[in-house]
């Protein structure tokens, strides 16, 4: 039996931060996950001014693991001002990693055993772990047994040329064979999402990203990164495109369905490198520490659906989910941020939710969950724009989402992505 | 109580445990040897007793050198029959069939790597606290106990010299690849794993395995060849020390007679240089200063010392990151710049020092990031806030310090030190509008931060004792030797500094030559000329000083010249723009430095004369020692310990004078005095000695009790 049987201790998130997102191979080619993450949580630690000894947790999210820093989340605790006795660990949940880093800290704050928590996440796709084809592989192992020269030369035998060339990065789903992008394109197909919608969707995320980044409200959220050799400090995403147009993204070829298909590389989301963190803990924690905290957690939701037919519809069950953990209705939320893998995903959600069939269906609604206000939708741009470094976008969401309440001045906000392996998690928020 | 414990294990090992019963390191004394000696011998001829392990009980030092107090009251007869005596012993370990193998973690310097090296095997622990080195030439001695002789044969005589000459240290890491020791292996148990290698090396399954010596190094253990290696390093010596310091001549001669004639003529020779070498002024000088700065390094009597949490600098210049550089590993460090690029320059310069510390094995990998994330860039002032002490750091300008403190002050804690980094501007002119002057005060450190030793604290009337022990506890903490002095024109090093160079200045337009000035206080044991250093400091820099404490000292006859002003404003900055008294071309030269010639139309034309070199070095020394006297009698410092250790760790004072004061007592007052007067008849009233070495010139005294001859 869990020792745990109190009511659950209210978990508030006092601020969150990331390192820029910058396309992979430009910023930060030099940097690895370790590095992002690091740089995310000492930058968190800083501007919190948090008692890095107040620590008492950290989960890390990543998607490609680095062999070296398997476990993540410690090595960055190792690395930075947090105590060496603090636990930490790392989670894989693809593209909503940091969510579920996130939720693995409330839970723990929830039950008492943790009071200060750090979710974090981090990727590079600058520096992916390239293996070796099988057959190499194979007999590389087998060489640690084989002795003497005539046992090594006959591990040679039967070797092809062409076993020498590395493996591709798989970026198929295990499960169904099927790349995301051919898995979009079957979704946009088969709900009919017309390009154009597509394209003005990923240009209108552009334009807000850009327009947020003016106005300096995406700023705050930046913990400016200083690399080597020049030391100057990048402190702006690099792969929001403000001065995009329809007629750019209408020149497009389809990169998935080169002739008939919708989805581009305009309306994708793009390789991004960078790491992100979020500071939570217990109500009562916070106001010892002197934390301002900025929102308390009211609702969760976690879902798993078909891998092929409804691979990136997660936020379509989550949502609703966590507004009925959160006991209130779409319309009262007016914060929303939804993680965008693809233009195509986020209209097929919103098309969705609003459709009653779908949420009689697979929600057991009596009628659809209603239509997103598109002006509380992303208002500050999202993955399409901002970039998407798998495991650290749950923790840009969630910190947009935060910062968002502030800044609208607005009560409930929420936060839902969905991730490879057809999981979704949706989040509550309410401003303090 | 004793400080060895035996331990004769049931395997037939003996454990001999160094442990000084009061001291929390161990030290070689002749007690000890004695001791060792009774314990030991037995041992070696006990046929039930298989091998011997020699550890040490102390958490991070195995031994840490000779007890230089012991030497201190005997004659150099005795001291080198100490060192016979323990040669002899050693030798005797050495050449014993019995393994006898040194378990080594924490410091082994001096006699106690020479302990070890005299042991069949060295087995030390791969730990960052593990260094090895024969620091003995930095105190004016040489390694009497063997080092010359067994350190050569271990590692060979290239491998071997650096370490002997310098004194630098080695980690365990590198000394296992110079060969210095034979095995790693972690801290804990170390003493149990020697004992496993004790007991393989007595049944002959572990054998050491004798490094391989680069061919040079086998070639240069027999002539011709090992006379063409010991002549380049005889030259490298001349050149570096000038013929002034006589300890490393003596051990290149220990080690070629060790060479020649084999390790007991060599052994011999040791003992011989020891003990003059420890009775003479120049061994004296530098112990002194080793046990000044460990006394300077002890907490102040007066005030309290309040934590830093979090330290704030102003300026991310060079200074400013340096402060950064130094601290990082104490507290949070925000540095705050208006200048973007400034800040990239600091993050860049202590990244760099982290990555050196890292290169070096001084700290591990993650530490080296774990200090990163300490370290806050910033362009708000606002992120000053929590700071407990703010160093500001900026060009030294009054107003603009003026309103660094200013508005520092709207976002730190009256309970927060404001130290200002200046190295003249007088700390209550910059405290003057403050609105907690109590908490006002000068943190003057030298460049290159990391690099320079002293740290010179300034006071002002109303700075507050728990302040000044605030600044002076983290002085320590950051590896600084603290000084305090009082408020003032230049404070002390600058104030005895600016005469010095004032009088360089005055010497070219008298006709002298650059070259001829530096020279003449190199052979007097500056490590830097007066000339160079002002382009090392910036001639803008000395300008200005020159200026300001120029006026201030007017009234004494002080003769300021404006030439460097004139240099400055000409555009001649010194090596930072690579415009200077000497060239610094943009592709490194060999060689010593070459003049700018073109300098010499800002001081009377290019026709130069020479000008007696004994006659510069007097002017110019005895200026920078006579304001030091007047320093003292104005209480600017307040005993002669501190102008010495400010003089030598400051200024580069020859340290093997000891600084101005320990100059003076080697002379007597009397002498100095009647060259000063001398002096002044000729030059000038600049020259009149302080009424302080007046008076003592009449009365006969010294600054420091007579030291036992």
């Amino acid at each position: 039996m869990s020792k745990f049987a109190g009511t659950p201790r209210r978990v508030v998130v006092v601020d969150g931060c990331r390192t820029p997102f910058c396309r992979s191979g430009t910023a930060f080619n030099d940097l690895s996950t370790y590095d992002l993450g690091r740089m995310a949580v000492a930058g968190l630690v800083q501007r919190t001014r948090v008692d890095p000894a107040a620590v008492d947790l950290l989960v890390m999210g990543t998607v490609i693991a680095d062999p070296r820093t398997s476990n993540l989340g410690r090595e960055v605790v190792l690395g930075t001002q947090l105590p060496r006795s603090c636990p930490a660990y790392t989670v894989s949940v693809a593209c909503v990693s940091s969510l579920q880093a996130f939720l693995d800290c409330a839970r723990a704050i929830e039950t008492g055993a943790a009071e200060v928590a750090i979710a974090a996440g981090a990727e590079t796709l600058s520096d992916a772990p390239i293996r070796f084809r099988r057959p190499v592989r194979e007999r590389l192992i087998a060489s640690q047994r084989v002795r003497g020269l005539l046992g090594r030369a006959r591990l040679l035998k039967g070797l092809k040329l062409r076993d020498l060339l590395p493996e591709p990065v798989a970026l198929a789903e295990f499960s169904t064979g099927e790349i995301m992008g051919a898995n979009c394109e079957r979704l946009a197909k088969r709900l009919g999402i017309p390009r154009e919608e597509q394209d003005r969707y990923a240009l209108a995320s552009h334009h807000r990203a850009a327009r947020a980044t003016e106005q300096g409200v995406l700023g705050r959220q930046i913990v400016p990164v200083r690399v080597p050799p020049k030391y100057a400090a990048v402190a702006r995403d690099n792969g929001v495109r403000g001065d995009s147009t329809l007629e750019r993204l209408a020149a497009l070829r389809p990169a998935f369905d080169r002739r008939f298909g919708t989805v581009t590389a305009g309306n994708s989301s793009y390789l991004t490198d960078g790491g992100a963190a979020v500071l939570l803990t217990s109500e009562e924690a916070a106001r010892r520490l002197g934390l301002e905290p900025l929102a308390a957690l009211r609702g969760s939701a976690v879902a798993a659906l078909d891998p092929l037919e409804e691979l990136l519809l997660g936020p379509a069950l989550t949502l609703p989910r966590a507004l009925d953990a959160a006991s209130c209705e779409l319309d009262e939320v007016e914060v929303v941020e939804l993680h965008e893998a693809f233009a195509a995903q986020v209209l097929a959600v919103l098309k969705l939710l609003a459709d009653d069939g779908f949420c009689r269906e697979r929600l057991g609604r009596d009628r659809a969950v209603g239509t997103v206000d598109r002006e509380r939708l992303n208002a500050w741009g999202g993955s399409l724009s901002v970039g998407h470094p798998f495991g650290a976008t749950g923790a840009r969401l969630i910190t947009t989402c935060c910062h968002r309440l502030h800044v609208e001045r607005a009560r409930l906000g929420a936060v839902a992505a969905c991730a490879a392996g057809a999981v979704g998690i949706g989040l509550v928020f309410e401003r303090l | 109580m004793g400080s060895i414990r035996l331990e004769i294990r049931a395997d037939g090992v003996a454990v001999v445990t160094l442990d000084h019963p009061e001291k929390s390191v161990n030290t070689l004394s002749p007690e000890l040897v004695r001791e060792f000696e009774a314990i030991a011998s037995p041992l070696l001829d006990d046929p039930a007793v298989r091998a011997i392990v020699v550890a040490s009980a102390k958490p991070d030092t195995f031994i840490a050198g000779a007890d230089l107090e012991v030497i201190e009251g005997l004659t150099a007869a005795e001291i080198s029959a100490m060192s016979r005596d323990g040669n002899a012993l050693l030798e005797r370990i050495a050449t014993h069939a019995k393994p006898v193998v040194a378990a080594v973690h924490g410091a082994a310097l001096g006699g106690g790597l020479e302990v070890a090296l005299a042991c069949h095997y060295i087995l030390a622990s791969d730990d960052p606290a593990t260094v090895l080195g024969q620091p003995e030439v930095q105190l004016g001695l040489l390694p009497a106990g063997g080092a010359t002789q067994r350190l050569v044969e271990r590692v060979g005589v290239t491998g071997a010299l650096p370490l002997l000459l310098t004194g630098k240290r080695v980690r365990a890491r590198k000394a296992r690849r110079l060969g210095i020791v034979d095995a790693l292996t972690t801290p804990g148990g170390i003493v149990e794993t020697a004992c496993r290698a004790a007991l393989a090396l007595a049944d002959g399954s572990l054998r050491r395995s004798k490094k391989k010596l680069s061919l040079l190094d086998r070639v240069a253990r027999h002539a011709p060849l090992r006379g063409v290696v010991l002549k380049k390093a005889r030259e490298q010596v001349r050149r570096q020390t000038r013929g002034l310091y006589p300890a490393p001549p003596a051990i290149l001669d220990c080690v070629e007679t060790g060479l020649r004639r084999g390790r007991r003529a060599g052994l011999a020779r040791e003992s011989g240089y020891f003990g003059p070498l420890a009775v003479g002024p120049v061994s004296r000088s530098l112990v002194w200063m080793f046990h000044a700065m460990g006394e300077a390094k002890k907490p102040l009597q007066d005030g309290e010392p309040r934590p830093v949490r979090r330290l704030g600098v102003v300026g991310a210049g060079f200074m400013g990151s340096g402060v950064a550089s130094v601290s990082l590993g104490l507290s949070p460090v925000v540095v705050r710049d208006v200048a973007e690029e400034a800040l990239a320059a600091a993050a860049r310069s202590i990244d760099e020092g982290l990555r050196k510390q890292v290169r070096s094995e001084a700290i591990p990998r993650i530490e080296a990031d774990r200090r990163r994330s300490w370290l806050e860039l910033t362009t708000e002032v606002a992120d000053l806030a929590g700071a407990d002490l703010v160093v500001e750091a900026v060009f030294e300008d009054l107003d603009l310090k003026r309103r660094v403190l200013a508005e520092a002050e709207e976002v730190i804690a009256p309970s927060a030190v404001f130290a200002s980094n200046t190295s003249a501007l007088p700390i209550s002119d910059i405290a003057a509008a403050a609105r907690h002057p109590e908490r006002v005060l000068g943190m003057h450190y030298f460049s290159p931060v990391p690099k320079m030793p002293l740290l010179e604290i300034v006071v002002s009337r109303r700075t507050a004792p728990w302040a000044t022990a605030t600044a002076h506890a983290l002085g320590r903490a950051q590896g600084k030797t603290p000084i305090v002095v009082r408020d003032g024109p230049g404070f002390y090093t600058t104030r005895i500094l600016a005469p010095y160079l004032n009088e360089a200045i005055l010497v070219l337009e008298e006709g002298g030559r650059v070259e001829d000035i530096d020279a003449a206080l190199k052979d007097f044991g500056f490590p830097v000329g007066p000339v160079a250093l002002i382009d090392e400091v910036g001639i803008d820099v000395g300008a200005h000083v020159s200026r300001d404490l120029g006026a201030a000292f007017a009234d004494r006859g002080h003769v300021s010249s404006d030439a460097l002003l004139r240099l400055s404003e000409a555009g001649f900055a010194g090596r930072k723009n690579r415009r200077g008294f000497y060239e610094y071309p943009a592709a490194k030269r060999k060689g010593p430095k070459r003049v700018n010639k073109g300098v010499y139309r800002f001081f009377g034309g290019s026709a130069r004369r020479a000008i007696d070199p004994s006659t510069v070095r007097d002017r110019l020394a005895l200026l920078m020692v006579n304001e030091a006297a007047r320093c003292l009698e104005e209480g600017v410092i307040s005993s002669p310990r501190d102008g010495d250790l400010g003089a030598v760790l400051g200024l580069g004072f020859p340290p093997l004078r000891g600084g101005p004061f320990h100059h003076v007592d080697s002379f007597g007052p009397a002498i100095l005095v009647d060259r000063m007067e001398e002096l002044a008849a000729r030059h000038g009233p600049r020259f009149q000695p302080a009424s302080l070495l007046v008076e003592m010139a009449e009365r006969g005294t010294r600054f420091y009790p007579a030291r036992p001859s």
